[in-house]
């Protein structure tokens, strides 16, 4: 309980120091604190009081006794500015209050007890949401005459609904978490639970919140002061710009002086929430890394670390000294693809360069199926996006080259594939079958639409052929109704009829080679043997070569002609199938292999050779 | 789709009944203040007793409650207590003005922060941080300040626009033109950014989808995959922003049309809050609302119409 105490004290202090750090945090912080110190002094600093009126001064020019001049009944503007201050940073104060008290408890009910109440308070909520609160605060003026208080207390009921939305989602995310039923069963009461779990969730969301609607009500404050509707008595930033602004074409400074501190300061606000908002996201634990960027790359042990380098420096002699244009290597012409030295790294963010593939080659010949093997972080679907041209922006192809028909796709000037060799290719002659089918179809078009546009496009058939293409081809890859599922939107079809979809989409232009990653992965037992059965189909039917990335041996000895083993971004061992099962050279498919056999002793783990985070 | 309509219909007329009630209660149920605001501080009780009996508000509450609601639902929404003017008539005459700056701004609104947020999230660079500036400089700065100085600057210094509006009934679409030029782009300027940057948001999520990914290895063309496939994906998100914007402008328009001296609703609602003349304050709060739930009934359709998931089943 203590450390726990401790460690979020520092991370408060942390975020503060981070809010202070950042050049516009500090700015608005700054501001903030300078206006609260001027209204604070008002008493002191103020040499008249706020309605104080020298008559026969009105309109003065700055200078002499009043420091910024006199509005039009001979009011002290530089005073009526720090008094003005006072009432309306006090007004926001009142006004974010409100909205709290009423939306943090409300939201707290609603989320964590749910049922009736939270039916009716979210409706209420959506309800006071859709209203447009000056409207709401032009009636209320209208009920109960003038009043500052009033009027901030309304706007604070019509804040609160974001309070309460707040707090109801977090609660709701924090209430089935384990540690939370945990507390539960271990005796404590709900209200205990709520204020130590939930509270300290919600703590942070509702500091920028506050920041942010404190703007707000300042801003909306002066609109109704500078439309006349406050209280004649009340010193305002609104009512003095409203005065300004009467007197636009006498003295157009009375306007600037209150546009100016209310600019400034719900300027301040927005920046402290900006900030508070930035530096909470960007605590430890939290940022994104490496990893996210890179999806499946890992760190390439401690024998090849990150390349601490400029960019334009690390591509290496070798790389340099390889053909800059699309012309292949002599002896690529006679398969259909060659990869061969393939590098791909991405930045670490420090300037380096985290390399996920090292020195890759393989070929593919017509008609054969490879299959690349190797646990997740291996590099093998970076190896197969790069084939595909479909790499992440923020990848980079440091060396090597990838010949698919004599074409070299590699553009090792950017440092990518070229994306104008690849068009041409992908599609036509190179297509790709995903893992999870169901993120893989547009959930906005149909199954037909899906299938039959890339034809249109690509083979360049009418509409009409294309349908008849596309019917033709789901009866092919085993879709029992095929107009059913044409007219289908992605989500009334199930998993496995939708990676059949998929498939179909693959070979529906006729290529040469498929590249399949993970294909079964996301499916049923049952499904994935079918979809490696229609895999085969094709291949025997149309002799179309597949390049199909997976971790799982059952699946290469079910379809694979030939398999590559890649481990930490390397390939590590490859030949034909049957040599590869039966007389594994390398320790690392040996491990593999034991990992899906049944019966045997358990193995030690194969994380002792990994060291980088996992996908 | 049908049934998803009428769900959405039912929560709207709710909503405006509810309300109602509400506002009702709440504009009504002081019948002495209300008097004693309209016939001033100096009158006697029993001027304040026949302004009571005069305007009726010495019936029980309920009572005048259900009379309005009968006459509503006849399209009477009473009369002004200060002038010879229907209520219905004095809203109707100045709607059109108030919706057609909340319109134009809205259009103008859409159409650059579509091209802006495509375009910072596309091609990210400069345009991207110029968004990402841009909308938090449009949250500091209150859009009547910009109002004010757009006025100060460009009607009252340099005279390139009129400081007070020539609508009237029967003036030119030049005059439509002149009046509405700076209030709109007073509009713009304050939402552009906000809604710019939700919309960069929903691009660059739609963007790192799967089926991207899977429609560019199919072969189609980047254009064709941002336009067909990304934006549509984007469009609710986009939506949703729009129409809390158009729906805060129907309160922002008040202090607009007062800054550039337009007679639409808003002028009227502040006249009206200042004279205490309640049944206007009413059919304002009325019109509004009934707006907010046509705007809000029009983009859920909207949004069941652009997903299947809605709209089929």
């Amino acid at each position: 309980m203590t450390s726990s105490d401790t460690s979020s004290k520092r991370r408060r202090s942390s975020v503060a120091l981070r809010l202070v750090r950042n050049p516009l945090g500090a700015a608005g912080v700054v501001i903030l604190l300078v206006m609260v110190a001027l209204a604070l002094l008002a008493p002191v600093l103020a040499p008249f009081g706020p309605n104080t009126a020298a008559i026969g001064n009105t309109l003065a020019a700055p200078g002499g006794d009043f420091l910024l001049g006199t509005d039009s009944a001979g009011r002290d503007t530089w005073s009526r500015l720090l008094w003005s201050g006072q009432l309306t940073l006090l007004s926001a104060l009142l006004c974010a209050s409100v909205a709290i008290a009423i939306g943090l408890p409300a939201g707290l009910i609603a989320g964590y007890f749910g049922k009736a109440f939270d039916g009716v308070s979210s409706w209420v909520a959506n309800a006071i949401l859709s209203l447009p609160s000056i409207i709401v605060l032009l009636s209320v003026r209208s009920a109960v005459g003038p009043s500052v208080w009033i009027t901030m207390i309304v706007f604070g009921v019509m804040l609160s609904p974001g309070y309460f939305r707040l707090t109801r989602t977090a609660v709701l995310s924090v209430r089935n978490e384990l540690y939370v039923d945990a507390a539960r069963v271990s005796g404590l009461s709900d209200a205990r639970i709520i204020t130590r779990h939930v509270l300290s969730v919600v703590r942070a969301p509702i500091i920028i919140q506050t920041a942010l609607i404190a703007g707000v009500a300042i801003a909306i404050q002066s609109g109704l002061e500078f439309l006349g509707l406050g209280s004649p008595q009340d010193p305002t930033w609104g009512a003095m710009l409203s005065e300004g602004f009467r007197n636009i074409y006498t003295t157009p400074m009375l306007m600037v002086w209150p546009a100016l501190a209310i600019g400034l300061t719900t300027g301040a606000f927005v920046l402290i929430g900006n900030a508070l908002r930035d530096a909470l996201e960007d605590m430890p634990g939290t940022r994104l890394s490496v990893k996210a960027l890179a999806g499946a790359a890992t760190a390439i042990g401690t024998a090849s670390a990150p390349v601490r380098s400029r960019i334009p420096s690390t591509v290496s002699v070798r790389t340099l000294a390889e053909p800059v244009d699309a012309t292949p290597p002599e002896d690529a012409a006679e398969h259909l693809l060659q990869v061969d030295d393939l590098e791909i790294g991405y930045p670490d963010g420090d300037g380096g360069l985290k390399r996920v593939v090292e020195g890759v080659h393989f070929h593919v010949d017509r008609g054969e199926v490879l299959s690349i093997v190797g646990e997740s972080g291996s590099g093998k679907s970076q190896t197969a996006f790069a084939v595909l041209g479909l790499l992440p922006a923020s990848a980079q192809v440091v060396g090597g080259t990838v010949v698919f028909d004599g074409v070299q796709t590699v553009d090792p000037q950017r440092r990518r594939i070229a994306d104008e060799r690849m068009r041409p290719l992908r599609g036509r002659r190179i297509s790709y079958i995903p893992q999870e089918p169901m993120s893989n179809l547009d959930p906005n078009y149909t199954i037909g639409h899906q299938l039959s546009r890339p034809m249109v496009k690509l083979l360049g058939v009418s509409r009409a052929e294309a349908r008849k293409r596309a019917l033709a081809l789901l009866e092919r890859v085993g879709i029992t109704d095929p107009q059913r599922t044409f007219d289908a939107y992605p989500h009334e079809i199930s998993g496995g009829m939708a990676q059949r979809v998929l498939i179909a989409g693959a070979v529906s232009c006729e290529p040469d080679l498929i590249i399949a990653d993970e294909p079964t992965t996301a499916l049923d037992v049952t499904v994935q043997a079918e979809v490696l059965d229609l895999l085969r189909t094709m291949r025997d039917e149309l002799g179309v070569a597949i390049l199909i990335v997976t971790h799982n041996f059952g699946v290469v000895a079910d379809l694979a002609d030939r398999v590559a083993v890649m481990q930490q971004g390397r390939l590590v061992e490859e030949g034909p199938v049957r040599e590869i099962l039966h007389h594994p050279q390398h320790p690392y498919t040996r491990a593999l292999l034991g990992s899906m056999l049944v019966g045997r002793e358990p193995l030690t783990p194969l994380t002792t050779t990994t060291k980088g985070p996992t996908s | 789709m049908i049934a998803f309509t009428l769900k959405r219909l039912g929560s709207g007329v709710l909503l405006l009944a509810v309300i109602c009630t509400v506002a009702y209660a709440l504009l009504f149920a002081n019948g002495p203040s209300i008097a004693r605001n309209i016939v001033g501080d100096q009158a006697t009780a029993e001027q304040v007793a026949a302004k009571q009996t005069e305007l009726g508000l010495d019936q029980p509450l309920p009572l005048r409650f259900l009379s309005w609601v009968g006459d509503a639902f006849a399209g009477d929404l009473g009369r002004s207590w200060f002038g010879p003017i229907t209520v219905s008539d004095a809203l109707v005459t100045r709607l059109p003005v108030t919706l057609t700056l909340i319109a134009t701004a809205m259009i103008f609104v859409t159409l650059i922060a579509t091209t802006l947020g495509t375009a910072a999230a596309v091609k990210r660079g400069w345009i991207d941080r110029l968004v990402q500036v841009g909308a938090i400089v449009g949250d500091a700065i209150p859009g009547f300040v910009v109002a004010v100085v757009l006025a100060t600057i460009f009607a009252v210094q340099l005279g390139l626009f009129p400081a007070v509006s020539s609508i009237a009934p029967g003036a030119g679409a030049d005059a439509w033109i002149a009046s509405l030029t700076l209030p709109v782009i007073a509009i713009v300027l304050n939402y552009v950014t906000a809604s710019a940057q939700q919309i960069r948001s929903a691009v660059i999520q739609q963007r790192e989808r799967d089926f991207v990914r899977t429609l560019r290895s199919r072969g189609l063309g980047d254009g064709e995959i941002l336009l067909r496939h990304v934006l549509r994906g984007a469009a609710p998100a986009g939506l949703t922003v729009l129409s809390l914007q158009f729906v805060g402008l129907l309160g922002g328009a008040v202090i607009l049309e007062r800054i550039f001296a337009i007679p639409g609703i808003g002028q009227l609602a502040i006249t009206a809050t200042v004279n205490g003349d309640i049944p206007i304050v009413m059919g304002v709060v009325v019109y509004t609302v009934a707006l907010v739930v046509i705007v809000n009934l029009v983009v859920d359709l909207l949004n069941g119409w652009l997903n299947p998931k809605v709209r089929v089943s």
